[in-house]
């Protein structure tokens, strides 16, 4: 995580982790999560989803803090986060469902 | 607010009303309690009435800043649970026809009085006219059915406010009280009668469980049961062409079931709704059709033919809209000739044209508007109508 | 505790699915809107206020006119009306007025509410209407095919101004503010921490709020005045907005691409409609003032 000011307590502070989930056949590849992404956690994926759009994948899942951005800037309501408490088990791959996407 | 505590909100026992009065007190007696409006003339005195006597019987009086906010603020009340009334008179009759359409296709009951003067456009706003009758059948655009009633009289004002509450909470169609300047201005003994003796039609509500609730699923009358906002429904309606779910569904196949049943709700019940008032049909020559006022007029002028040896008999439109299309028809097998004198240059009258089908004369006898017939004029069209 | 609808729906938040779907008519997602347009993100940006907010569900009602933020109606799984053009507001005051427990909130776009729906505005803000605006602003009508409207910045090219618009446009939270407005905010769709934060504040309170959500439209506006996708447009509003909240709102005028003035600009106290109904009929009317009951409780005898 890159700070513009770096906070005095920085080192006391315990970043959280976040799961991204995305649903990728309901993503229309608009890019907002992946550009605004604070900690460029997304990419476009290669291949083309359902509806002929790239959707986002998780490039760097272990990067996320799990601010939600992504999840309320989707125009789509495809892409989310949850907490991720024990990022020390999975090593923090991002969920994706194809299936329930239209 | 239990009836029992609060008789007093109805002023049982006779008065001496004009017919914008009798029609606030019906409004009040049928359970309305929302009315926005716009002040224009002759309907004024209906919402003078009303915001007045609102604040003394639980009802929430808006003046709007136009007539499409008026109507389009109905059938939110509606939606919002309340019986709801809007008043106006022509011009402000025209702005409204957009969001009549509105409560044609979302199946909202409310209902619009319109105090009729002569028009077009800003025309007579004194005086006389009834000449909005088919904008009130057709004035939004689109296909769909109607339900209008005509009083003749302020006691008539009264009683068939209520009946217009009711059938609009029958067949959830907005209905359109057609008053006109006389009978709207004109001041006679009303007589209102005990709550016990007003019949009085509670909306259709919704029983069923919450999570099938579908809005549009017709019952066996094709009138599909209510809710209204905040009961946790989370129903969704809209202008569009939709389905059962109340959903948009833009094809032509969704758009034939949808109008179809918007249509054959009124066609279908035509005869339940129907109210007509007549005297000495059976056997008549001679059928004088009219409503409003022009049934106040087409009396005497009937009295007068009725010495001359002539068999009149009068029909009455008490409901205008669905036009009572099988009576006529079968007056039209019987008599030799049907006359309507309305204050316009022929409207109704064209549906009886139509219906009577070259089955007997029909006769109408016109009037631009300004005042009403003089009786003469109907009885000349009785005799020429009486000839073999 | 505060009960919040998020609590409530705790249940569904998992991997499977979002964590709004809940608050939306799945039946009928995907939505019309095209890609980069920012009216998904404004749907989500409200429903993600109404989520965190502790308004039961059941009491929120939202009301659209016509258009593409008009269709916003249609996908909230709340009681929800999609009405004619322009009446979105007078709609939702006979709404609010027959059933005062609701919270009235109409999302429509920058035409519906503003040019054909002015006086409707205009006079709901005046008289204190205890109702939610949220006016989407995408410069154009957009579900006609991208004709100038009452805020298209002037020179900006649309199919019915060829060779750019040549009107003055409205300054949108100087009108809503001078017309008596109690809240008025304005953000853009990527302010959405803001503009979430906002309207969950103007769900709070009670009065006329007003909030401007300025928003790309890819397909027409931008495509015409060649601003790129709405990805561009984001980032446009990215480099040239500038937060300034209690600013003079007559200082809030919108040039094309140039800079805009974001933020919350009004929040006032200020007693509504209804509170100043039926508090000056309780005095002017006295003992035999009956308030009105709401819904249900009406006279009746037949059945």
């Amino acid at each position: 995580m890159k700070f513009w000011r770096k906070p005095l307590d920085s080192d006391q502070i315990e970043l959280p982790h976040g799961r991204v989930h995305i649903i990728i056949n309901r993503c229309k590849g608009c890019g907002f999560c992946i550009k605004y992404c604070p900690c460029q956690v997304l990419e476009f994926a290669e291949e083309f989803n359902r509806k002929g759009y790239h959707p986002p994948i998780a490039v760097k899942p272990e990067a996320c803090v799990n601010c939600g951005l992504c999840e309320v800037m989707c125009p789509e309501f495809a892409i989310w986060v949850t907490e991720d408490g024990n990022r020390g088990q999975s090593d923090g791959d991002e969920e994706v469902t194809n299936e329930s996407g239209r | 607010m239990s009836r029992e505590d609060n008789s007093s909100w109805l002023k049982t026992g006779p008065h001496y009303w004009d017919g914008d009065y009798a029609c606030a007190e019906g409004a009040i007696a049928a359970g309305c309690r929302f009315l926005a409006g716009y002040p224009i003339t002759p309907s004024t005195e209906v919402a003078e009435r009303i915001a007045e006597r609102f604040p003394l019987v639980g009802g929430t009086f808006i003046q709007m800043e136009d007539e499409l906010a008026s109507m389009a603020a109905i059938l939110g009340a509606a939606w919002g649970g309340a019986k709801a009334m809007t008043v106006t008179s022509g011009p402000g009759f025209s702005l409204m026809q957009e969001n009549i359409g509105l409560g044609v296709m979302t199946e909202t009951p409310c209902v619009v009085v319109n105090v009729q003067r002569g028009g077009p456009s800003t025309g007579l706003p004194t005086l006389t006219g009834q000449q909005d009758m088919m904008q009130a059948r057709w004035g939004s655009h689109g296909d769909y059915e109607i339900i209008a009633l005509s009083p003749s009289s302020p006691q008539e004002c009264f009683d068939l406010t209520v009946t217009a509450f009711n059938l609009s909470e029958r067949y959830r169609v907005p209905v359109m009280f057609m008053m006109d300047e006389c009978v709207g201005h004109m001041t006679e003994k009303v007589v209102v009668p005990h709550l016990s003796k007003i019949h009085v039609l509670q909306r259709r509500w919704y029983r069923g469980k919450k999570e099938r609730y579908r809005p549009y699923v017709p019952g066996k009358d094709l009138v599909p049961p209510m809710v209204k906002a905040g009961d946790d429904f989370r129903f969704h309606i809209t202008g569009l062409t939709h389905d059962e779910r109340g959903y948009p569904v833009i094809n032509a196949a969704c758009q034939s079931i949808c109008v179809t049943r918007l249509v054959d709700k009124i066609k279908q019940n035509a005869d339940r709704i129907t109210i007509l008032d007549e005297d000495r049909v059976e056997g008549a020559e001679v059928v004088v059709v009219s409503y409003g006022i022009s049934y106040r007029v087409a009396t005497r002028a009937i009295a007068l033919a009725r010495d001359k040896g002539i068999r009149v008999g009068s029909l009455r439109l008490v409901t205008v809209w669905p036009f009572p299309e099988r009576r006529i028809a079968e007056l039209a097998d019987k008599v030799k000739c049907l006359v309507m004198p309305e204050i316009n240059l022929g409207q109704v009258y064209l549906e009886m044209e139509r219906v009577a089908c070259g089955r007997c004369r029909t006769k109408l006898v016109p009037h631009c508007g300004g005042w009403v017939h003089d009786p003469e004029d109907i009885l000349a069209a009785i005799v020429e109508g009486a000839k073999p | 505790m505060k009960h919040t609808n998020s609590q409530a729906d705790r249940q569904i938040a998992d991997g499977k699915h979002h964590p709004l779907e809940p608050y939306l008519r799945m039946d009928r997602i995907p939505h019309i809107w095209c890609s980069t347009c920012g009216l998904g993100t404004c749907l989500n940006s409200f429903l993600t206020a109404v989520r965190n907010s502790a308004i039961p569900r059941e009491n929120i009602a939202v009301v659209s006119g016509i258009g593409c933020t008009g269709r916003t109606a249609g996908y909230v799984n709340l009681d929800s009306f999609h009405t004619t053009h322009g009446r979105a507001i007078p709609f939702a005051t006979g709404l609010k007025l027959a059933n005062p427990e609701l919270t009235v909130v109409v999302i429509s776009g920058d035409g519906d509410l503003v040019a054909i729906g002015g006086n409707h505005f205009i006079h709901a803000a005046r008289r204190n209407m205890d109702i939610n605006i949220i006016c989407v602003n995408n410069f154009n009508y957009a579900m006609t095919g991208g004709q100038f409207g009452p805020t298209t910045p002037e020179t900006a090219r649309t199919t019915t101004a060829p060779y750019g618009s040549f009107e003055h446009p409205f300054n949108l939270p100087f009108l809503a503010d001078s017309c008596g407005a109690t809240y008025v905010a304005r953000w853009t769709a990527l302010h959405v921490r803001h503009l979430t934060a906002s309207i969950g504040e103007a769900l709070e309170r009670r009065g006329f709020s007003f909030i401007e959500v300025i928003s790309p439209c890819p397909t027409v506006y931008a495509r015409r005045n060649r601003l790129g996708t709405g990805l561009d447009l984001l980032q446009f509003y990215h480099d040239n907005s500038v937060i300034k909240n209690g600013i003079d709102t007559r200082e809030c005028d919108i040039r094309f691409q140039e800079q805009l003035i974001i933020g919350k600009f009004v929040d006032e106290e200020k007693t509504t409609f209804h509170d100043t109904m039926t508090g000056y009929l309780k005095d002017a009317v006295g003992e035999k003032y009956v308030p009105y009951v709401g819904p249900m409780e009406m006279p009746g005898n037949g059945d």
